[in-house]
């Protein structure tokens, strides 16, 4: 294996992580199932490549909007979330993640089903990130703020009204949670981290199509969150990490990925609908249990 | 004239959509179930099909063997998966649909399965004739779609309606733990029902696949996401309410699509609506509340 090919699979798994990350801000935290968040990469994608290969802006500049625009634009996509609940709102997202991509597919604008080419490679503070190390510091950065964000919001006020949301609406509601806002929160904020990852991805493949962003995309990410452990820090990292890698390391699986994917969401959602990592998952008690046994140890020891 | 003619190609387009949201309609009747994995019935119907047609080259017999193991297959399904997340939030059995979908439609996508091309299904109008008038006319394929969805829905209707089986689905879908109160055997009474609506989508499954003589993996991708636009119409588990949005979605690609110029395809056309209707009537066209 080639240091280079190991730096990709590094900087795929790097976005991975902010998307399954902000992901699971939306459906983890809010509890919004959406299976539509690879739409909200494509925006992003889309975003960047148009400003700077069609208008020459500079990546930082592209970068951002992405971020804003991709925002924006999830914050009106959310307001099917106000009217329909649970399942109906993931047919709702699917729904969203099939007519944005056959805009890009069908809207000359958007490069047809030709895409966009020539993305070029992100310049910041004088110093071009043409790919290997760099990159990876670029996206593993990005991933980092993006667990910084969802930290925040775990921790702060907001994350207990997300919280609250997910549990039950209507007592929310009752508590002075106002429902409404803080959904179209959770959407504005999990589509605006995943436009950034958007950005860094379409610069680092210089060429994006409408087929990088299509329903399948969406299952992955969600897969990711869900075998993890959805609603935790830990959960969505460690399922972008070993959903990523577990393919690398057993090629017989890289022709069937999605039959992998697939067959791993109907075995969590049947044996542990809380993920590997999740709270009250099978693994973590285990995980939980030990730590506290050594830490009694320890104390014991020392008394 | 064309009116007409449009108004039964419609017709036919209508009847294949109807096949499709019955079996969903039943299952989210029941069940309360968003069954995406019915693409896959669907296309494993069609596949069976023009399978058992290549050996014995008899459509009948390939259509009654497709439905038989296409509603095996959704009987397993249910079995494996629905069965143990009744229970569960709503969310949890349609993570796990969508988990079986992708998996299903990637299997068949294979060598060892269909592959990834399409195959012929070179039924023709299964010994049935053309009807032409002077208003409108049928070709033989479209007789044969109309002539078995027809019976397929009169079957149906009398399972529904004057059966005890139609009967444990109706107590079924309104309280799941007062009808097995009450002695209804809920295990056997929702296998039926999975077994039924699956066969319903592996005839439309075939019937498509006679009509277009097309057959490939996934073939079940756009009429299952169009069966479920059909039953947010028709509001939610109603078999009338299905069959009036069936047609009203084919009259309105049909007619919309070839008069009015449109920048996207009518595919994503469905699902705007589908998304408007879930904004604006969540309860269907026909729904109260």
């Amino acid at each position: 294996m080639s240091s280079g090919y190991l730096l990709t699979i590094l900087i795929f798994t790097a976005m991975y992580i902010s998307l399954a990350l902000s992901l699971n801000i939306l459906t983890g935290f809010a509890g919004q199932v959406s299976l539509g968040h690879a739409a909200f990469l494509g925006i992003g994608a889309y975003t960047s490549a148009i400003l700077t290969a069609r208008y020459e802006y500079p990546f930082w500049l592209a970068f951002l909007a992405a971020i804003i625009i991709t925002g924006i634009i999830g914050t009106f996509l959310g307001l099917p979330s106000l009217r329909v609940r649970h399942d109906f709102l993931v047919l709702a997202t699917m729904g969203i993640n099939f007519v944005v991509v056959s805009i890009f597919k069908y809207v000359d604008f958007f490069g047809g089903a030709m895409g966009l080419v020539n993305i070029p490679a992100p310049t910041l503070f004088g110093i071009t990130f043409r790919g290997g190390v760099p990159y990876l510091l670029l996206t593993a950065g990005y991933a980092a703020f993006t667990l910084l964000i969802c930290w925040y919001l775990s921790k702060t006020w907001s994350g207990l009204a997300f919280q609250t949301i997910r549990n039950d609406e209507d007592a929310a509601a009752s508590l002075g949670v106002n429902p409404a806002r803080y959904k179209i929160y959770a959407f504005g904020i999990s589509a605006a981290l995943a436009g950034g990852v958007g950005s860094l991805y379409a610069h680092f493949l210089g060429s994006v199509f409408p087929d990088n962003f299509v329903f399948v995309e969406s299952i992955g990410i969600m897969s990711m969150v869900i075998f993890g452990g959805i609603g935790t820090l830990r959960g969505p990292i460690i399922g972008a990490i070993l959903l990523r890698l577990i393919p690398e390391w057993l090629r017989f699986i890289q022709d069937y990925r999605f039959t992998f994917y697939g067959a791993l969401l109907v075995l969590m959602m049947l044996f542990q609908p809380m993920g590997l990592l999740g709270n009250e998952s099978w693994l973590w008690r285990q995980l939980t249990r030990l730590f506290r046994a050594t830490s009694k140890v320890k104390e014991e020891v020392q008394g | 004239m064309l009116l007409l003619q449009n108004l039964s190609n419609a017709l036919i387009l209508a009847c294949t959509y109807i096949l499709m949201a019955a079996g969903l309609t039943m299952v989210y009747g029941v069940l309360k179930v968003l069954h995406i994995a019915h693409a896959s019935v669907y296309t494993v119907g069609a596949f069976v099909g023009v399978l058992v047609f290549s050996w014995l080259g008899n459509f009948w017999l390939a259509l009654a063997i497709a439905m038989l193991v296409s509603g095996i297959f959704g009987v397993l399904i249910y079995r494996s998966t629905y069965f143990y997340l009744l229970n569960a939030p709503r969310t949890v059995p349609l993570i796990a649909s969508v988990g079986m979908f992708v998996m299903f439609t990637d299997l068949l996508q294979k060598p060892f399965l269909m592959g990834a091309y399409q195959r012929a299904f070179p039924a023709g109008g299964a010994g049935l004739s053309a009807i032409k008038t002077a208003l409108f006319s049928f070709t033989a394929k479209q007789v044969l779609i109309l002539l078995v969805t027809l019976i397929l829905l009169v079957l149906v209707y009398i399972i529904l309606t004057r059966t005890k089986l139609g009967l444990s689905w109706q107590a079924a879908s309104m309280d799941r733990e007062m009808a097995s109160a009450v002695g209804i055997n809920l295990n056997r009474s929702i296998a039926a029902n999975f077994f039924l609506g699956s066969a319903l989508a592996g005839a439309a499954g075939v019937l498509v696949g006679v009509y277009n003589n097309s057959v490939f993996a996934t073939m079940g991708d756009l009429p299952s996401y169009k069966a479920f636009i059909i039953i947010v119409l028709g509001g939610m588990g109603s078999l009338p309410g299905a069959i009036l949005a069936s047609l009203i979605l084919a009259i309105v690609e049909n007619f919309l699509v070839a008069s009015v110029g449109y920048v996207l395809p009518r595919d994503s056309i469905a699902f705007l609506v589908l998304i408007l209707m879930l904004m604006f009537r969540p309860n269907g066209l026909l729904g109260r509340e």
